[in-house]
């Protein structure tokens, strides 16, 4: 940490550092050299940051500006890079480095929608997830929450064919306006309602015959203002919203959450509590794994495997239900441990589910990977590179079906993880039918973690002695967790009070939403289906 | 006049005096014989073939494929041939949270559905909001929106919930009048006077 | 080859014949025609909608068993009546009018599609006798019948004035007009084998051993690819790329309400109902009851099933595996579809025509 110190400081002579709460060094460089400083530590010979974590935006009331979190993929070093805007409050604006990295040219618009911070030479700078006659930027603490000012309307929503492109000339800031598709393009519309896109995602799809063009990718509409509200909830308050993003993964983003808030209070949990959190994890994974399965199977025509899958599935369910009395919005991890201590025949559960497993893959491995159907419209289709996936920041197993080791259940080994003994699956191809297997290889891989720590669970408190008014010291946390579809980081700013000032959550579904267009232009339009589903995104993930 | 379903005794619904009430306001105008009988074969079929609309926006979307499973299979009650295209659906299970964006989008898909077409308001957000109800960006219910004939509660509503809910639109459309009386055209109508277009 | 004296057991000609007589008893031969006509006609249409209505069922039924579910059970016995109440409450359903469509082709389409299906189902032979029209060209009327609904499809996709409809019309088109060659050369070559084009002749020859047997190689690689090119032709799974669900929302029939969708959903059962039934009759014997040479007793025992449903079980039980197929495989892609067709069934066709004709001029036949 001391040399990428040195570096920064050589490289940005004004820049001062801190270390954050989560030991993460925090480097705040005036936004003038913030470009260059970018690029330098982006083209590093020997720890090049590579991976451009997230961009949490945010308003210090009297400025406004972005943290940037990066990563190098060489040796995990992690810093932050704190730029504060230029400009006053009507119109902030920092260099873009969208040219550095793809993916930033979508954090950037999230910023842009939520703060209004204007990204100089960012080639799509249009509101994010709300209407481009949205007023206001929701995030900025002196948002009006008026619902008269942005009423809810039933006429259709207006949008535009050209999307703005800012730049600087002669220090002053140019807005010009740019054409999304060529004018004689035959544009297809492709959702929101509709039964491929897993959810309420809209793709603008330029076609030729059937060969697709380019695609413009439209969130934002079930885009409920999570981070807006956790703002006026108290902390142990905003533990119920993951279980409504990613609802597949509630039950790790909310290890994640608590994992950075017990950081913060310094609160040891238990170990049996531990244990039971990263059982849970694994078991909500491998029925993530198995959704994902049968709904893209079911995208891909094959609508029986869906049943199949649903099975193993509905087995987890019974197992979560018996100990968290939900199907699926379970709230069951908690500041110092979880909610309750796990039902008396859990162990015997899971490991009647440990059982049938493995017939089940077989099966799976039977009816779909091997057909030759499967095998054509899967097998080199939607090629993402490993660079091309660190630069969209497409982890998960997406990201590791490319050949990046990005588990974060190996990377920053939190909890229990360590201990365990498991394998990263990593494969090289980079296709969809690499996407489809390693989520095979995956399950495979959560039910040996399970097999380790069922007959294990120690005896002990299930939570401990928590404060009833939960405050945390002022600072910041950044917690990055592996969810089931890549990893998902929590950032929470306090002032010590009873709320956060700040909660950003980096959803690993943005990116993968993000990606989509690079891996589709030129594939056939029944590819982008096969393309969309093994990204396996979940929309109300990344719209928050 | 007891209003059930097949194998659901007519005391396992709850709320058998709404429906008491309807049946009652519905034969203050009369019954033709000829005409009744008539509306009863209509309405045997509509109320045992409801085809849904995929439409599903978060979490209760997927309890509803799990409904469409095998553990919950409402295939049984002939719920399974789920379109994709609003025009040949017959109810939209509206499942999940309708923020400000996608209210045009909901509001359109309502009125693509043919006639005669029911919702079912499925889950604490399509009712109020639910956990989200503070949001900037999010409907306050869908009952400004569109017209509502079912509110299934829950977060999200187990899929047993959703058999419920179901059965009670299909009893509820058991009791319609086809052919004068009480027309959900009319009531349609007023709705839309109520909340007009701009 | 040989001729089998068929015994004609159930011969229908014996009660329609009559029937005939006394018709003309008191009636001039045009009004009994007419009359004669308008009756068969009500009685196609009836089996035709009573068929598809179970084929619907049917379907949905062996669905559910391939995914471990139980299927419609709540509307009368066993959910028979299921599809009964679904056809009700499509006929009574709004028929939506659109704006900025072909209003007079979009009402044409589905009429189109329904015409074709029934003049194919009209030709089909049913039992010993029980054929409406037995034309000298039979079987090229089925197939130049069949193509006609395609121009449903193209016109339904076109007029409809939405982009998915279009994708869906043209996938169909290509699809189609590529199949059709597939199906063609398969009858063709077993149209070699019965030497004749009449729907009788065919199932006549079959009297002693059906085609898939007499012309073995040749009649089975024709079978499995007049299987997967009548799956194509239904637009069935994994063929079914003009509706492809996940991409297309509904295909072609996308912005079609009431009624006429319900038109498209009963052809697309009823095609595939026609579509084994060929199968049956080029391959399975038609109505002709399973006999083995030289078994003379069991030969006796079969002849005593009623044709009809000799008919109607083979045809029902080919349908089962092109279900089948529907619920196992995943879907292809459209450049997939067609370079199966072109690439791979098209050359292994023509050699087979050619093989076939060696056999029959050989005389390899069993």
């Amino acid at each position: 940490m001391a040399n990428l110190q040195e570096k920064i400081a050589k490289l940005s002579p004004a820049a001062t550092f801190e270390i954050d709460g989560t030991g993460i060094l925090q480097a705040t460089v005036p936004a003038k050299e913030w470009h260059d400083l970018a690029k330098a530590l982006r083209d590093d010979k020997e720890t090049p940051m590579d991976y451009l974590v997230t961009i949490v935006g945010a308003d210090w009331v009297e400025s406004l500006g972005c943290i940037y979190y990066l990563m190098s993929t060489t040796d995990r070093s992690m810093c932050s890079v704190k730029v504060v805007a230029e400009g006053d409050r009507e119109t902030p604006y920092i260099d873009s480095v969208s040219d550095l990295w793809h993916i930033a040219e979508i954090y950037e618009r999230e910023v842009y929608d939520f703060f209004g911070i204007i990204f100089i030479n960012n080639k799509d700078m249009r509101r994010l997830f709300l209407n481009i006659d949205w007023v206001g930027y929701p995030l900025r603490k002196d948002y009006d929450e008026d619902p008269a000012i942005n009423p809810i309307s039933i006429e259709n929503e207006r949008q535009s064919d050209n999307t703005t492109v800012y730049t600087k000339e002669d220090g002053k800031i140019v807005k010009k306006e740019r054409a999304i598709f060529h004018h004689d393009d035959f544009v297809v519309n492709i959702g929101p309602q509709h039964p491929a896109t897993h959810g309420v995602l809209r793709f603008r799809t330029a076609v030729d015959g059937e060969t697709i063009k380019k695609i413009d990718v439209y969130m934002g509409y079930i885009h409920r203002g999570v981070e807006k509200l956790c703002e006026s909830l108290q902390y142990p308050q905003t533990l119920h919203f993951l279980d409504r993003l990613d609802y597949f993964s509630g039950q790790v983003y909310h290890h994640g959450l608590c994992l950075l808030y017990e950081k913060a209070l310094n609160i040891e949990v238990s170990r049996r509590a531990q244990v039971i959190r990263v059982m849970m994890d694994e078991l909500s994974r491998i029925a993530s794994h198995c959704l994902f399965m049968g709904t893209y199977c079911m995208d891909l025509g094959a609508t029986t495997m869906l049943f199949y899958t649903l099975r193993v599935r509905e087995q987890i369910l019974d197992i979560f239900e018996k100990t968290c009395g939900a199907r699926m919005t379970f709230n069951y991890a908690c500041i110092g441990g979880v909610m309750q201590d796990i039902a008396p025949d859990f162990a015997a559960d899971v490991k009647a589910l440990l059982e049938v497993l493995p017939a089940n893959i077989k099966e799976y491995n039977k009816i779909f990977t091997g057909n030759v159907i499967a095998k054509n419209r899967m097998e080199g289709v939607g090629v993402l590179s490993r660079e091309d996936a660190i630069s969209y920041d497409v982890t998960g197993p997406a990201g590791r079906a490319s050949g990046w080791a990005c588990d974060m259940r190996k990377l920053f080994p939190y909890s229990i993880y360590g201990e365990l003994d498991f394998e990263q699956c990593v494969r090289p191809e980079g296709d969809s039918m690499a996407r489809f297997k390693i989520h095979i290889d995956e399950i495979e891989q959560s039910a040996k973690i399970l097999a380790q720590l069922v007959d294990n669970i120690p005896e002990g408190e299930y939570c401990v002695k928590v404060p009833k008014v939960v405050k945390l010291p002022k600072g910041q946390w950044f917690q990055l967790v592996e969810g089931c579809r890549g990893a998902c980081g929590f950032y929470v700013e306090s002032d010590g009070s009873t709320k956060p000032v700040r909660l950003k959550i980096a959803p690993p579904c943005l990116p993968l939403a993000g990606v989509v267009e690079h891996i589709t232009t030129g594939n056939k339009i029944a590819d982008l289906i096969t393309i969309g589903g093994s990204l396996d995104y979940i929309v109300p993930d990344m719209d928050r | 006049m007891e209003v059930t379903t097949k194998s659901m005794p007519y005391s396992a619904f709850k709320d058998n005096e709404y429906i008491e009430q309807l049946v009652k306001e519905i034969q203050e105008s009369g019954t033709n014989v000829i005409v009744g009988s008539f509306d009863k074969l209509i309405n045997w079929g509509r109320s045992n073939s409801l085809w849904p609309l995929t439409f599903a926006t978060s979490c209760c979307g997927i309890e509803f494929v799990s409904l469409g499973a095998a553990r919950f299979d409402m295939a049984r009650f002939g719920w399974e041939v789920a379109r994709a295209s609003p025009r040949q659906a017959d109810f939209m299970m509206v499942a999940g949270t309708i923020v400000n964006r996608m209210v045009p989008v909901f509001r359109r898909l309502y009125d693509q559905l043919a006639e005669p077409k029911y919702v079912i308001a499925c889950g604490s957000c399509a009712i109020s909001g639910g956990p989200f109800r503070k949001s900037y960006h999010v409907a306050k219910g869908i009952e400004d929106i569109v017209p509502v004939d079912v509110f299934v509660p829950g977060c999200p509503p187990r899929p047993e919930a959703m058999i419920y809910g179901i059965m009670q639109l299909s009893r509820k459309i058991k009791v319609e009048k086809f052919f004068g009386g009480v027309n959900r055209q009319e009531k349609q109508e007023e709705f839309l006077k109520a909340h007009p277009i701009d | 080859m040989e001729n089998v004296q068929y015994p004609h057991i159930f011969d229908f000609s014996r009660i329609t014949g009559p029937i005939h007589d006394w018709l003309m008893g008191f009636l001039p031969a045009w009004l009994t025609t007419t009359v004669e006509c308008v009756a068969v006609g009500v009685g196609l249409l009836l089996v035709y909608a009573l068929l598809a209505l179970f084929y619907i069922y049917f379907e949905r039924k062996v669905c559910a068993a391939f995914q471990c579910r139980v299927g419609p059970n709540r509307v009368g016995p066993w959910g028979l009546l299921q599809s009964f109440a679904d056809m009700f409450k499509i006929l009574i359903k709004e028929l939506i009018q659109l704006n900025h469509i072909d209003k007079f082709l979009f009402a044409l389409a589905p009429y189109l599609v329904i015409i074709a299906s029934m003049m194919c189902f009209a030709v089909l032979p049913w039992g010993d006798g029980l054929q409406i029209i037995d034309f000298n060209i039979g079987i090229f009327f089925l197939i130049a019948c069949s193509s006609i609904g395609v121009l449903g499809i193209l016109l339904a996709g076109w007029s409809s004035n939405n982009k998915f409809t279009l994708i869906g019309a043209l996938r169909s088109g290509a699809q189609m007009v590529s199949y059709e060659l597939s199906i063609g050369l398969c009858v063709v070559t077993m149209v070699c084998l019965a030497g004749s084009m009449s729907v009788t002749d065919i199932v006549m020859a079959q009297a002693d051993t059906w085609f898939i047997i007499k012309g073995h190689v040749a009649a089975l690689i024709a079978f499995v690819i007049y299987m997967i090119a009548g799956t194509a032709e239904t637009n069935r799974g994994p063929f079914d790329l003009p509706e492809a669900e996940s991409e297309l929302t509904a295909g072609y029939h996308t912005e079609y309400s009431g009624i006429h969708f319900g038109f498209f959903y009963l052809a697309e059962y009823l095609n595939l109902f026609i579509v084994s039934g060929v199968a049956t009759l080029l391959f399975f014997g038609g109505w002709m009851p399973l006999h083995i040479p030289g078994w003379d007793g069991f030969n006796t025992v079969m002849d005593y099933i009623p044709t009809p449903i000799w008919f109607i079980g083979k045809a029902i039980l080919l349908s089962y595996i092109i279900i089948w197929f529907k619920w196992t495989f995943p879907r292809l892609r459209i450049d997939q579809l067609l370079s199966l067709e072109w690439k791979y069934l098209l050359p292994i066709n023509l050699f087979n025509l050619a093989l076939m004709v060696c056999i029959i001029t050989f005389h390899w036949t069993l």
